[in-house]
């Protein structure tokens, strides 16, 4: 099995960002599968900027962790990430700007030099360090020069013509300089299926279009700004309109009206912006509203930090607001799950007429991976619940239904008048604040979210059906907790792992079958206070271990290996233990 | 058979107090959809949250009840999610310029064609008497007990400052001119505003002020003249109603947001194979 980690680091505007991402088209055009992972400054211009590639000819699971291969553009970079590299790892660096010491095998290249002779500009570097790691891994030239040409072709003949030179001087530099390091070959080979190569903020943006979205609004926020200007440039190919509003809680409010009025709608932000959504996210559960929130969690709270990630937003999305007002959260495992999740994400804010809530985090919103090219017939799309003839000629907007489902009319429809509105009310949506009504409609919202927890498919399953220690994990960390999980199976250790797909309501049936199949219940999420896990104990009522990280960074394989080998091994201190309370104990 | 004024009257009766200028905005808002002839199916009214904001439960139309301030963008949404409809906004002062002030700029330099009904009494009504924006500073009550320490602000100004396309004033005392203001504004292709100076009988009766102050303007006033509508604004004497400024020349947003769709004839095939061959 071939596995590599590449690592490049430099400065911010010395192109580190689109160096990876050209090396990771070019692996994915070679039919290898690819996982990458970025860190960025907060700041535009300068700061150290880092893109990490995994590409395997097996499916990659997390973004790995030690390099085989550090690029480095310069002495800070390997300031910061030379401990990142293997001991037996080569470093890439520039023999004029520093001298590396370490067991690793250190390559020197000319990276500057190079660049200024044949580019004639220090632009282009990382075009060079493209080309050496192209040969270093065996990658197609012809492939390389045809990529450049799609990328480059826009800004003219002189500029793919440069960029070809610099790549060519790059990879014959190596050609001509042999290293030690034993490298697998990523020459193009064989495949039975086209792949795509996405980030998950892109990814979702194209499930959205084919869920049917036709009704955008944002606001711009780190990290899901990319989301609004995708939207900003597909959605009228596609007959829909986007709105840039002046904040979060106008996104909001105009993708309530636009839903009322009869488009699928979205909004998509990050956590101060959702801090700001939740009054109006408590009027569409009111109102019985369909719409999409997106929240691309990052560090919380308050500012945080706006380009690190964080699982810490799963209160907020599901409990906050004021009374009693359930919706829907979903969270998607990966980058391909980001794009057929979100289908589902439309299908049950139509179904059930709901907000519903769609986390991602900063590092699934920004990471690339392969996947085949989608096929959208596997998520069939549901449309909201629309008024019969025989409903119009009595038209009761919030009629009791057995499943708290009622019709919806759309504006324009003879007979169909109603007014929505955040206050109580009655089945004709006429405000009622009697004790019948508040009682009989709290129920009736409670109701549809309860029958939505009976939803088939919102777990995946990892591992064998009985264990000593059962894994729940929740959102981007699916990935290196399976990776985790699969080298403590090696060892010996028992595990298993659930995968939530939905988080709010919690899938009553899957998780209860989890529990009692498993010794131990650890629940492992990316924020301090372990969010999930508390959900998850007061419902259940069962003691579990809360495995927790608050760092900024997302989890590794090896990490969660080692704190399975910790609670195998009796020393549950591998996380933050959540005492045992009177209530069922997993059998 | 044209509609009405009983077809827009919904079975739900107004629950404002007796003598409350929203009566007469209310009176004045069916007459305009009956003088227009719009089918109640394709009149949408949104509003925020105080004594105006159960208009739309009162009329016999598609409605939304949203929350407080919100009304502007709500109403966006709605015209641009079904450009069909006849949108109409309604809310109060506080709704408008303290909670949702920060929306109001925003709906004029889009010119989103809606029209949005300022159903001013100068006053929070719904929680009983506290001062709003638009209160003078010499009214004395329970949140201002020694006078309002801000001074008050001036709707129509500020729709000028930001280059509202229509902007009109209006009189609960004054019914028909009113309706023909709202109807000129639902006309008005572009965002249209409409100052409807509605007097609060219970906390803050201004019947006798405005009484005494308003002033129609002059038939002769030309209404593309800004720098005329700023003085009139501004004059100490008088409370003009009447159309202040009218631009008929700008395009509105969602005719825009139509444009940029329409530069793409329908090929849903095509732009999903496109979209993906980028990551390809």
């Amino acid at each position: 099995m071939k596995d590599i980690v590449v690592r490049i680091g430099g400065e911010g505007g010395e192109g580190v960002i689109s160096c990876g991402e050209l090396l990771t088209t070019a692996l994915a055009r070679s039919n290898y599968e690819v996982f990458t992972f970025r860190t960025y400054p907060a700041e535009i211009k300068g700061g150290p900027a880092m893109f990490q590639v995994r590409s395997s000819d097996q499916p990659v699971l997390s973004q790995g962790n030690l390099a085989d291969i550090l690029v480095t553009f310069n002495e800070e970079a390997y300031q910061l990430h030379g401990h990142t590299i293997r001991p037996d790892g080569l470093l890439v660096y520039d023999p004029d700007h520093y001298a590396p010491q370490g067991t690793f095998e250190a390559y020197g290249v000319p990276l500057e030099e190079i660049t200024l002779n044949v580019v004639k500009s220090k632009l282009g570097k990382n075009v060079v360090a493209l080309g050496v790691i192209s040969r270093l891994l065996g990658l197609s030239l012809d492939l390389l020069d045809e990529l450049l040409k799609d990328r480059f072709s826009k800004k003219g003949e002189v500029v793919v013509g440069k960029n070809k030179d610099a790549l060519r001087a790059g990879y014959a530099y190596v050609d001509q300089h042999p290293w030690k390091k034993t490298l697998p070959s990523y020459a193009p080979v064989p495949s039975s299926h086209k792949r795509v190569v996405m980030s998950g903020n892109e990814a979702l943006s194209v499930g959205a279009i084919s869920a049917g979205c036709r009704y955008f609004a944002g606001y711009p926020i780190t990290p899901a700004s990319d989301i609004l200007e995708f939207m900003e440039r597909d959605l009228p190919r596609f007959g829909g309109a986007v709105v840039q509003t002046e904040d979060e809680i106008a996104a909001i409010s105009s993708v309530v009206g636009a839903s009322y009025a009869g488009k699928k709608a979205m909004t998509a932000t990050s956590g101060p912006g959702l801090s700001l959504m939740v009054e109006v996210m408590g009027l569409a559960t009111m109102a019985e509203i369909p719409c999409v929130i997106v929240d691309a969690q990052r560090a919380g709270p308050s500012t945080g930090m706006p380009t690190k990630m964080e699982q810490g937003d799963f209160n907020l999305a599901a409990f906050g607001a004021h009374g009693d007002a359930p919706r829907i959260v979903l969270a998607p495992g990966d980058v391909e799950e980001c794009l057929y999740d979100i289908i589902r994400a439309f299908n049950l804010a139509e179904k059930y007429q709901v907000p519903v809530l769609y986390l991602t985090d900063q590092s699934l919103a920004h990471r690339t991976q392969t996947f085949p090219w989608p096929d959208f017939k596997k998520v069939p799309v549901i449309n909201r619940l629309l008024p019969t003839e025989a409903d119009l000629k009595d038209f009761k907007r919030y009629r009791i239904t057995p499943n708290g489902v009622s019709p919806m009319s759309i504006p324009g429809t003879e007979g169909g008048c109603y007014a929505a509105t955040g206050l109580e009310h009655a089945e004709r949506g006429t405000p009622n604040f009697t004790p019948q009504a508040h009682e009989q409609m709290s129920a009736k919202r409670a109701l549809k979210i309860k029958e939505a927890s009976k939803e088939p498919g919102f777990t995946t399953r990892f591992g064998p059906k009985k264990a000593k220690i059962g894994m729940i994990g929740w959102g981007s960390t699916q990935g290196a907790i399976r990776e985790g999980m699969d080298l403590a199976a090696k060892e010996g250790i028992s595990v298993a792992q659930l995968q939530l797909k939905m988080v709010y309501p919690l899938p009553e049936a899957d998780v209860r079958d989890f529990i009692e199949s498993v010794e131990k219940v650890v629940v492992a999420e990316l924020n301090h206070s372990g969010q999930v896990n508390s959900a998850i104990r007061s419902q259940f009522l069962i003691p579990t271990i809360s495995l927790t990280k608050a760092s900024g960074l997302p989890f590794h394989a090896e990490e969660i290996a080692e704190k399975l080998r910790a609670i195998a091994g009796g020393n549950p201190a591998a996380g933050a233990v959540a005492p045992a309370r009177a209530g069922v104990q997993p059998k | 058979m044209p509609h009405t004024t009983a077809d827009y009257k919904a079975s739900v009766k107004p629950t404002w107090c007796p003598g409350c200028g929203d009566f007469a905005v209310l009176n004045a808002l069916y007459q305009a959809l009956a003088t227009l002839d719009l089918n109640p199916k394709d009149v949408a009214i949104v509003s925020g949250i105080g004594c105006s904001g159960r208009l739309p439960i009162f009329v016999n139309s598609y409605g939304f009840h949203g929350v407080h301030g919100r009304v502007l963008p709500t109403a966006m949404g709605v015209k641009i999610g079904n450009p069909k409809l006849t949108v109409i906004a309604v809310g109060g002062d506080g709704d408008g310029l303290a909670i949702g002030g920060g929306h109001f700029p925003h709906a004029a330099r889009r010119n989103i064609d809606i029209t949005y009904i300022m159903l001013d009494n100068n006053i929070y009504g719904l929680t009983k008497g506290q001062a709003s924006p638009t209160t003078l500073q010499t009214f004395q009550g329970k949140s201002s007990p020694y006078g309002v320490a801000e001074e008050n602000l001036n709707p129509v100004a500020l729709a000028l400052a930001y280059d509202v396309s229509f902007i009109a004033r209006g009189y609960s005392g004054q019914l028909k001119h009113l309706t023909d203001l709202i109807v000129d504004g639902i006309n008005h292709k572009g965002f249209s505003f409409v100052h409807a100076l509605s007097p609060c009988v219970v906390f803050n009766d201004t019947y006798k002020y405005y009484g005494k102050k308003v002033t129609p303007i002059a038939p002769y006033e030309n209404p593309s003249n800004k720098m005329r509508a700023l003085e009139m604004w501004q004059d100490k004497n008088n409370i003009f109603l009447g159309t202040f400024y009218k631009d008929e020349t700008r395009q509105p947003f969602n005719e825009r947001i139509r444009d940029i769709i329409g530069q793409f004839p329908r090929d849903d095939d095509k732009y999903f194979i496109d979209m993906l061959n980028r990551y390809a």
